[in-house]
């Protein structure tokens, strides 16, 4: 699991440009699916077909949050916008990467105090003294992403995009793991999450499915004064009730809830207040579809060195395969 | 010349037949079918040979609404559309469909009291006086819900610089026009859509009855190239040619596709820039994410103080819009695919 969540997470795929991410999950779910195929917007839909069964779809997102150059100045800096909710306090002074393996470092015109901070004053640096010469390697247009550290600490894993390469990671290992499975199995690959859930919309709209299931990163409760939420790192799969985007199909919810306990699954129940994930968007897709989430904790959301914990994301992994395992509870 | 014809025409979000009463002259005979939806876009189509490519403008303009008369006759409104309360006080207004001429009031300056004179008049303090002495008068000639528009003129500014009204996007709707008046080898799919302004509402369903393979929108869009605004900040320069850009608040551009009008741009000394800011979202946003998806770009005018009175662009711009929109045709004719 660590080597493919390193090989996901550490390749490039802001909101907009999946096309390397896309390439990287293809070729890993490939052999275990029976089809594979990319849709006008850019989600990769692989489907394992099973032997009379509902239809179910799996979503995870493959985008993650970025910047975007939108000028080169005459001295060579590079002004940007950000892609997605990237708060640019977290970007300050960091490493970035282009889609192209160059490196910059982030910069701020002269301020005298954080909250001055705002991203019309920041630039990214490559090192160019020129805007002839930063052309030589960038375009308006191009982006980067936090540069990719990977960290593994026993069970812990520190890095960029773990939202939501971590639920990749599980949608991959569930199609590996899945064996005799009755239902066709869609696993979404989608674009643009982080853009306002723009992907998994087409997708659900083109495979109309019985269930929806989005797998994606959830915030936790567990840190110094943080936030008041009931998920801790390493105690399980969270089972989403709700978040900003949806009220979780409460069948499907307690079907979940059904499966963790007679398997012995460590499970725990989630109640984001802010955030939300593509199953908010399937849910109303055509004339509705039940959806849920199965969420994997993640700490420093949306920063440069997010955390998870591996135990939770192969709790997901059981308990999606122990699920597709029953009628569906629908 | 139908951009003053289309610029000079009423149509604030809801109320746009003023606007597609002149289109529909304009496209009858260029395309096969036309109609209007549910929701008044005009929708038309030509050919069925090839892909099927949309080709998007909004009728809508941004203006105020009567929302109740006051008892001495003043038409107090709301805002349809982003407009800004600053710019609104003194301005003259055509009030209804027999185009009332009536003026924004406030309280004057000499009775504001200091803390009022800091800031601008809000604009649920203005009102719209078209002389009228009571309420009852007024509520004849205007009553609650009747559309009020900017009474502004189309006007050159020298050779190539024009002023108007409703730039944003009327000068998207001529551009199309212009486009239409060549011959290709694809489906051609036409949405004048409603609603722009208030949120992007009708694209959606246009999109969703026309099915298309993929979409080019026609927009009018902010040009910030001002005193005061760092060079970083300008989101479109006025005379540097069409705007394509890569990504706003409401859509990601198909990369494909703007890369390959920027090569159509550079290969035929088309003028072409790109946008400088990520804010604003126009009708993109609802296309690309309708049925199963459709790869979109937007193609733009630069049109400085939008949402505003009056609004200046330059024809050079324009032209080259829809010359880009016209070469990116031939391109998809000859076998251009947005998700090679």
């Amino acid at each position: 699991m660590i080597d493919l969540l390193q090989r996901l997470a550490t390749s490039h795929g802001p909101s907009g440009d999946e096309g390397i991410i896309r390439d990287v999950i293809s070729q890993e779910i490939s052999k275990h699916v029976d089809e594979v195929r990319t849709d006008a917007l850019g989600n990769l839909i692989a489907t394992k077909r099973g032997s009379g069964g509902r239809r179910v779809m799996l979503a995870a997102h493959m985008d993650e949050i970025g910047c975007m150059l939108t000028f080169i100045d005459e001295k060579g800096y590079l002004r940007f916008s950000t892609v997605g909710g990237l708060p640019v306090h977290y970007l300050l002074a960091r490493p970035v990467r282009f889609k192209n393996g160059l490196l910059g470092s982030v910069g701020t015109e002269k301020i005298e105090h954080i909250k001055e901070l705002a991203v019309e004053k920041m630039f990214i640096d490559i090192g160019a003294g020129s805007r002839q010469e930063a052309e030589k390697h960038v375009s308006v247009g191009d982006l980067v992403t936090y540069f990719p550290a990977f960290y593994n600490q026993g069970t812990r894993v520190i890095s960029k995009a773990m939202d939501d390469r971590a639920g990749c990671c599980v949608l991959i290992k569930v199609a590996e793991q899945l064996k005799d499975c009755a239902h066709d199995v869609h696993f979404c690959f989608t674009v643009q999450e982080e853009l306002g859930l723009r992907g998994a919309r087409t997708a659900a709209f083109a495979l109309s499915p019985d269930v929806g299931i989005a797998v994606d990163v959830t915030t936790t409760g567990d840190t110094p004064k943080g936030i008041t939420m009931d998920v801790s790192l390493g105690k399980g799969a969270a089972i989403k009730v709700m978040d900003e985007s949806l009220i979780s199909h409460p069948r499907l919810r307690q079907a979940l809830v059904q499966v963790a306990r007679d398997r012995g699954i460590p499970y725990q129940l989630e109640v984001l207040v802010r955030g939300g994930t593509d199953a908010g968007v399937i849910q109303i897709s055509k004339e509705g579809i039940p959806a849920g989430v199965i969420s994997i904790p993640c700490r420093y959301v949306h920063s440069g060195a997010e955390m998870v914990d591996t135990g939770d994301m192969q709790a997901a992994v059981n308990l999606i395969c122990a699920y597709l395992a029953t009628d569906l509870g629908i | 010349m139908v951009l003053k014809k289309l610029t000079e025409a009423s149509g604030i979000p809801g109320q746009e037949k003023e606007v597609r009463d002149i289109l529909k002259a304009e496209i009858d005979g260029l395309v096969d079918r036309y109609w209007v939806d549910p929701l008044g876009n005009l929708l038309a189509v030509r050919g069925d040979r090839g892909p099927r490519v949309m080709l998007a403008a909004h009728m809508d303009e941004v203006g105020l609404i009567v929302t109740h008369i006051d008892q001495k006759g003043g038409l107090r409104f709301s805002k349809v559309g982003g407009i800004e309360d600053q710019v609104l006080v003194s301005k003259r207004v055509l009030v209804g469909k027999d185009r009332l001429p009536g003026v924004i009031g406030a309280k004057p300056v000499h009775l504001q009291n200091h803390g009022e004179r800091e800031h601008p008049i809000k604009s649920e303090d203005m009102y719209v006086d078209i002389g009228a002495k009571s309420r009852e008068e007024a509520e004849k000639l205007a009553p609650p819900g009747t559309a009020m528009v900017f009474d502004t003129c189309y006007e050159a500014l020298g050779e190539r610089i024009v002023k108007a009204k409703a730039l944003d996007d009327r000068a998207g709707c001529a551009a199309l026009l212009e486009v239409l008046k060549e011959e290709y080898e694809l489906t051609l799919c036409v949405a004048f859509t409603v609603q722009e302004e208030l949120g992007l509402r009708g694209a959606g369903v246009a999109a969703y009855a026309l099915m298309p393979d993929m979409a080019v929108v026609l927009e009018g869009t902010t040009c910030a190239d001002t005193p005061g605004a760092e060079e970083n900040e300008w989101s479109s320069q006025l005379g540097k040619g069409a705007v394509l850009s890569y990504m706003d608040r409401a859509s990601v551009s198909n990369r494909r596709m703007i890369e390959e009008m920027t090569r159509l741009g550079r290969e035929q000394g088309i003028n072409y820039q790109f946008k400088r800011t990520t804010a604003g979202g126009n009708d993109a946003g609802r296309i690309h994410l309708t049925r199963e998806g459709v790869p979109t770009a937007s193609v733009s005018i630069p049109c400085r103080y939008i949402h505003s009175p009056v609004s200046v662009m330059s024809l050079d711009d324009s032209d080259s819009v829809v010359a880009l929109v016209k070469a990116f045709l031939k391109s998809v004719e000859g076998g251009f695919l947005p998700n090679d």
